[in-house]
This record gives C-alpha cells, sequence and structure tokens, in this order.
C-alpha cells in the first residue's frame, strides 16, 4: 500500500525522499486559462510544520487540495509521504487528515453519528473506534452536544467536530486550512492539542494569521498573485 | 484499504438514515405518483384502465416520480462535502456508485410499494396482475438505478442539475421503458393477465441492467475526479 519509506533515517526514495514528507519542485495548477498556482518548489522534512500565507487567490488552498489528492496538478511535480502525485494518489488516502472551508460533516446527522461513519470509511468500527471518538469528543468539548444534529450546531462546535474528524484516523500529515476559523479561545487551545505542532505529524497550515502561526512553523511558504513564490 | 462491503453499508445506511430523518426525497416522489394518478383518472374519465393504456400510465407516473429521487441523490455530498470525504478514504470510489444506486432501489421500492397499489385501486377490475409484476417492477428499478445514479452524478455539479437530469436521463431510460411496459401490458390485461412475450421482455430488462450497471461501475471513478 505504501508508495515508499519515509521518515527519518530512511533513505530509499530519490536524493532527500527518505527525510523528507512533501517535495514539491515546480508545481502548477490552472483552471482553464487562469494558473492558480505556479512554480512551488519545497522540501519538509517528516514531522516539519508548514505554514502558507499569501492574500486572498494566491493559491493557497490549492495547494492543499493538490497535497491532498482532491485536485490534480497540471505540472512540476509532488512527491508526498513517498508517494508520486497524481499517479500514485490512491496510495496515499488514509494516510492524510484534511481540515478544509467545509467540515465534511452531514447536517442531517449528529456529530456522533457523522464521526462513526468517518471512522467506517477508514476502516475503523467496533469498541476501538468508539474509543476513539469518545476520547476526541471529550479532547474537544463536545461530548455533550455529540448527539445533536450538525445542522443545530454553531460554526465553532462544527469545527470541533472538524477537527475530531480530522484526525479520527491516525493520519500521518495533516492539511489544515485556517484551521482556527470560528474557533473561540478555548476551542483553539482545545485544537491545538490535536492539531497543533506538538502532535509529532508533518503539518501544513493555510493561513491569514501568521502572528500566531509563525512562531511553530518550521518553513514559510509566501504564495503571490502573480509572483514566484518564496520559501523560508 | 477498507473492504468494499464496510464502505457500501456505511454509505448506504448514511443515505437511508438522513432520509428517515429529514424525509427529502420519498414524500416528494410519493405525492407527485398518487397526484398523477388522480388527474389521469379524472382526465381520462375512466373507472377502469387495462393492458397498454394501463401500463403507459402506471410506467410514465413512477418514470418522473423517479426523477424527482434522481435529482437529490448526490445533492448532500455536493453541498455537505460527501464527495471529498469519500475521496479522502482508503475505499474503492466505485463502491459510491453502489451504494447510491443500493439507496435509489430502496426508495423506488419504497414508492411501488406505497403508489402500485393505489394504482391497482383507482385502475384495476382484478389484482391478478400483481403479483407477476413484481418482477418487472424490480427489474427495471434496478436499471433506473443504475442510470439515475450515473447521471445524477455527472449532473450534480451543474447549476442546472434540475435540467440535466430528465435532458440526459429520459432518451437514455426509453430503451428500459419500452421493455418495462411491454412486460407489463399483457400482464393489466383485461380480463387477467397473459405472459405473452413476458420472459422476453424480462430479458431486455436485465440485459439493460447488466449493462449500465458496468457502464457506471467502470466509469464512476472518472467521473469522481477534478
Amino acid at each position: 500500500m505504501h508508495c515508499g519509506v519515509y521518515g527519518p533515517g530512511n533513505a530509499s526514495l530519490g536524493q532527500n525522499l527518505g527525510v523528507n514528507a512533501i517535495e514539491l519542485g515546480g508545481l502548477r495548477r490552472d483552471y482553464g486559462e487562469r494558473t492558480a498556482l505556479d512554480g512551488v518548489g519545497l522540501e519538509l522534512a517528516a514531522g516539519e510544520s508548514l505554514v502558507v500565507l499569501g492574500p486572498n487567490g494566491a493559491g493557497k488552498t490549492t495547494l492543499l487540495r493538490i497535497l491532498a489528492t482532491l485536485l490534480r496538478p497540471s505540472g512540476g511535480e509532488a512527491v508526498v509521504l513517498g508517494c508520486s502525485l497524481p499517479d500514485e494518489a490512491w496510495k496515499l488516502r488514509g494516510r492524510i487528515g484534511y481540515l478544509g472551508h467545509e467540515p465534511l460533516l452531514y447536517r442531517d446527522l449528529s456529530g456522533r453519528e457523522n464521526l462513526r461513519f468517518h471512522a467506517k470509511l477508514h476502516g475503523a468500527g467496533g469498541a476501538p473506534a468508539e474509543a476513539r471518538i469518545e476520547a476526541l469528543l471529550a479532547a474537544t468539548g463536545m461530548e455533550r452536544r455529540a448527539d445533536e444534529r450538525v445542522a443545530e450546531l454553531s460554526a465553532g462546535m462544527r469545527q470541533r467536530l472538524a477537527i475530531c474528524r480530522c484526525v479520527l484516523h491516525e493520519p500521518e500529515l495533516l492539511l489544515l486550512d485556517e484551521p482556527d476559523s470560528n474557533l473561540d479561545a478555548e476551542g483553539r487551545e482545545l485544537a491545538r492539542a490535536l492539531i497543533g505542532p506538538g502532535v509529532g505529524r508533518t503539518r501544513v497550515v493555510v493561513t491569514h494569521d501568521p502572528d500566531r502561526h509563525l512562531s511553530e512553523a518550521d518553513q514559510v511558504l509566501r504564495l503571490g498573485i502573480g509572483e514566484a513564490a518564496a520559501v523560508s | 484499504m477498507t473492504p468494499s462491503r464496510v464502505a457500501f453499508a456505511a454509505i448506504l445506511a448514511k443515505d437511508l438514515r438522513s432520509e428517515l430523518r429529514t424525509l427529502q426525497s420519498l414524500p416528494a416522489m410519493a405525492l407527485f405518483a398518487v397526484t398523477t394518478f388522480v388527474v389521469f383518472r379524472f382526465g381520462l374519465d375512466r373507472t377502469s384502465l387495462s393492458g397498454s393504456l394501463a401500463s403507459g400510465v402506471l410506467w410514465a407516473t413512477l418514470l418522473f416520480a423517479a426523477v424527482l429521487g434522481i435529482n437529490r441523490l448526490f445533492v448532500a455530498e455536493r453541498e455537505e462535502g460527501g464527495f471529498d470525504a469519500i475521496r479522502l478514504a482508503p475505499i474503492d470510489r466505485s463502491v459510491l456508485f453502489a451504494a447510491k444506486a443500493a439507496a435509489l432501489l430502496v426508495y423506488l421500492l419504497a414508492l411501488e410499494a406505497i403508489t402500485v397499489p393505489i394504482f391497482a385501486l383507482f385502475f384495476l377490475d382484478s389484482a391478478a396482475g400483481l403479483a407477476p409484476l413484481v418482477a418487472v417492477l424490480l427489474l427495471a428499478d434496478l436499471g433506473l438505478a443504475a442510470t439515475g445514479t450515473l447521471i445524477s452524478s455527472m449532473a450534480v455539479n451543474s447549476r442546472a442539475r434540475d435540467l440535466l437530469v430528465p435532458l440526459v436521463l429520459l432518451p437514455l431510460v426509453v430503451p428500459l421503458m419500452i421493455a418495462a411496459t411491454g412486460a407489463s401490458e399483457p400482464l393489466l390485461a383485461l380480463g387477467g393477465p397473459a405472459y405473452d412475450r413476458f420472459g422476453t421482455w424480462l430479458l431486455v430488462l436485465g440485459l439493460y441492467d447488466l449493462i449500465f450497471a458496468l457502464v457506471g461501475y467502470a466509469v464512476f471513478d472518472f467521473l469522481l475526479e477534478d
């Protein structure tokens, strides 16, 4: 299933792939005649955090969706967790935790039902899955509201459930698009324990709040409109 | 990879639970069918129908009622991120096609459980043809479920979804409807069911089901690509 070995101490794919969770070279994505992303290149080691900054329309979400295998790149190279995109995208599924603008939760189901559904899609069921779901609900302060329909919850509570969904299957790579959106101060602290820099997973964080996230970044990618991407 | 039967059961159970909770599709389909029967009853000014007319009234009504359900089949996946969730999961994407087709099949069977007895009450002198009609309904439903799921998944990303589904679906199901009405006509004949060419029509229905199930299963993965 796995595309290759990666992680500290391994060197089986390419020159640097042994230590890199993500390698991008000249990555491009077009929507018709409009180029949303052009010439993005970087190497991110396993366990590191990358913070992606840029104005609206710079291609931040596009980049995240390409890494999540939800969009095909139009050009360039992308290797994620040892898998070359888009050819080996199917091998990556289940290894990525994606937190996008939409919570990916069904509004007519309760939070707990949604998490059970996602656990089953990821091959988890029975007592271990139930225990994991309860632990995540407790960790996000959602255990008392978990049986309410998602449609009845506030945006912040939906975001807490979305964070539970994102990490439910214990992914190796976290792709987080504005992870703090709609969260209050307590919610941000609770979320930090699940998706923050201390969780030991490779993270790519798209944010408009550099003050909060830059301090936890190992690398920063600045995307501009009509400008070359810059890594620092 | 998650076993396909686990993913299939999860998606089907999710869809049925949502429908039971919200009643977004089935009541509209049933209400449309019953209203159409009432219109036919008074429009034709007949208390009894048989043969080709009875068969035509039944299948025209069921087909257009089915379109209502087909239109809504993927709306939750589109509007609530279900497509992304499924594309992120380690499952064979064709499982989504199979589960959605199974959900649509359940809706159609439930629709017919409600409306066919009403049809018989409104139009038939004898209920003797209803038992063999079940086989025709089941085979036609399988074809409608396979074709409807395929077309619905293609149309859901369009703002003109409500227009696209009937525009593409209806020509595709013409062979299915010809076979379904052809098989139903002798069953609803005046004086009791007959079985002229019944087996041939069932074979045509079965062949249609097989072709569209295979086509749907084969191309669905590509339809989910961006």
